[in-house]
């Protein structure tokens, strides 16, 4: 138990020493952008077409689910409010991050994984440069910027997904749904979600980068790193999400 | 001769396994040397410990006289450019093509302008006769080749010390020798070299020296002609590869 107990704080201390690794890097030169590039053509533009789809569905269903819910209690009008709260705050950042860490998470920690038991990363440092400033800061940068920017449009295609069944099903007319979701929408709520975002893509890449390098058992160990990372980024989302949609409310509501 | 490298007392283990218990050699300048010894006598691990990708359990190792087995990571940094590494499988970057894997120390570790990098990587890149597959990726050219490539790389920035990672291991005879031309240039160039290795008659043809790893220490030190008039059994039957190694 508390050899456990002290694997995982090791764990959190070698990913704090790599986030504070990567701060220095980020704010020293050289800084790759072109890499960084990189990075976000591949982790934003790649993951496109699976936000829009997963943003649309969740909106479909939600207000599936919620019209027929609240129907029964005449509640059919507060549909708007509820769907697009919900999707804004919880589904749409909650969703594209997991969708995230399953896609670019595994991804990450197999292709630094691959390089490591090639000697690739060490390669990188026998080459005088420092595997964190080239391969875990585009990494990290890219991820925090694209999933916030990923979620707003999950966030967006949701609500046009509901106002699609919301008319489909309700008969409820454009003007008032809309008006409806501009309505209760405010900035808090759309900063806060692109906050927590930001947030679980810091943690996706950070632990994608720290299991990557952590890799040694050739290509099973890269297999199961990618398993690690799903697993455990999964968690940290779930978790984290708790306390800081908490924060969030104390800050703003 | 001026030492340019020296390991004083150089002791390693991993987990429980003592690889190294007293290494002590050294390095002079414009020559290579040969390191030889059995498989699993860390041979490798010696040329590693050398730039800091492991880090020693006890001992030294100086660079023209100044301690560099302590150095923080950032300061190695510049070690590494003055001492490379070819490493045994090329360990190129497979994403990159051949041009720009030689290209990479260039572009991190000086000013120069496309261009001439482009020029510099290809007169490196003719030395290693690798020109005409300056725009393959790594795996679509053969092992050999990649470790022709690996060696490219490692000379790009003319380095004071070559570290070779057994650079001819599982090759013909034919890439062999062009590896040791290889090597033979970069000598021309001003690179000492360390040569970690199986392959004695490879080792005979390119070597100044030679020192042999067993059981943790340094067993032999010397020329080939010492080494082929020691009466010492170990190193004959080392030599000949009889059972008694």
């Amino acid at each position: 138990m508390i050899s456990t107990v002290k694997v995982h704080l090791q764990v959190i201390g070698e990913i704090t020493e790599l986030f504070w690794d990567s701060l220095k890097c980020m704010t020293t030169k050289p800084f790759y952008w072109g890499r960084l590039w990189e990075q976000i053509l591949e982790l934003g533009m790649g993951s496109l077409s699976i936000t829009i789809v997963i943003g649309f569905i969740t909106g479909l269903v939600m207000t599936l689910q919620f019209g027929y819910g609240l129907e029964k209690f005449g509640g059919t009008l507060y549909v708007p409010a509820i769907v697009s709260l919900s999707i804004i705050r919880e589904m749409a950042p909650i969703f594209t991050s997991l969708l995230i860490a399953g896609r670019i998470g595994s991804g990450m920690s197999a292709e630094i994984g691959a390089m490591n038991v090639t000697q690739q990363v060490d390669a990188i440092r026998a080459l005088g440069t420092s595997p964190v400033r080239v391969l875990v800061v585009p990494r990290v940068v890219a991820t925090v910027i694209s999933l916030p920017l990923l979620t707003t449009l999950s966030a967006f295609m949701g609500i046009i997904g509901g106002y699609i069944i919301a008319y489909a099903e309700f008969r409820m007319p454009g003007g008032f749904y809309f008006n409806k979701v501009l309505t209760t929408i405010k900035f808090a709520d759309v900063f806060g979600s692109m906050a927590k975002c930001a947030f679980f893509g810091l943690m996706i890449s950070l632990l994608a980068c720290y299991r990557g390098f952590q890799t040694k058992e050739g290509t099973l160990g890269v297999g199961t790193a990618a398993t690690w990372v799903v697993v455990r980024t999964s968690i940290v989302i779930l978790i984290s999400d708790f306390f800081l949609s908490k924060l969030l409310i104390l800050m703003f509501d | 001769m001026e030492k340019i490298l020296e390991l004083k007392h150089v002791a390693k283990t991993f987990d429980h396994r003592v690889v190294h218990k007293d290494v002590s050699f050294h390095l002079h300048r414009g020559e290579i040397l040969g390191l030889l010894g059995n498989s699993g006598t860390g041979k490798s691990v010696i040329l590693r410990s050398i730039i800091g990708l492991e880090v020693i359990d006890s001992g030294e190792i100086l660079y023209h006289g100044n301690r560099i087995d302590q150095l923080p990571e950032k300061k190695l940094f510049s070690v590494r450019k003055s001492i490379s590494y070819a490493f045994q499988s090329g360990a190129l970057f497979d994403s990159i093509s051949v041009f720009e894997n030689v290209a990479y120390p260039f572009f991190e570790h000086t000013k120069l302008k496309e261009p001439e990098i482009e020029k510099k990587v290809m007169e490196i890149l003719r030395i290693v006769k690798m020109e005409e597959a300056w725009d393959k990726m790594p795996s679509e050219i053969s092992g050999g080749m990649q470790k022709r490539v690996g060696l490219a790389r490692s000379m790009a920035l003319e380095p004071e010390i070559l570290l070779y990672d057994e650079p001819t291991a599982g090759l013909d005879p034919v890439n062999v020798e062009m590896v040791l031309d290889v090597m033979r240039v970069a000598k021309a160039r001003g690179s000492s070299g360390i040569f970690v290795t199986h392959d004695i008659p490879a080792a005979s043809k390119i070597c100044d020296r030679f020192i042999i790893i067993k059981d943790g220490r340094v067993a032999f030190e010397g020329t080939w002609q010492n080494m082929e008039d020691s009466t010492d059994p170990f190193i004959q039957s080392f030599l000949t590869g009889s059972e008694k190694v």
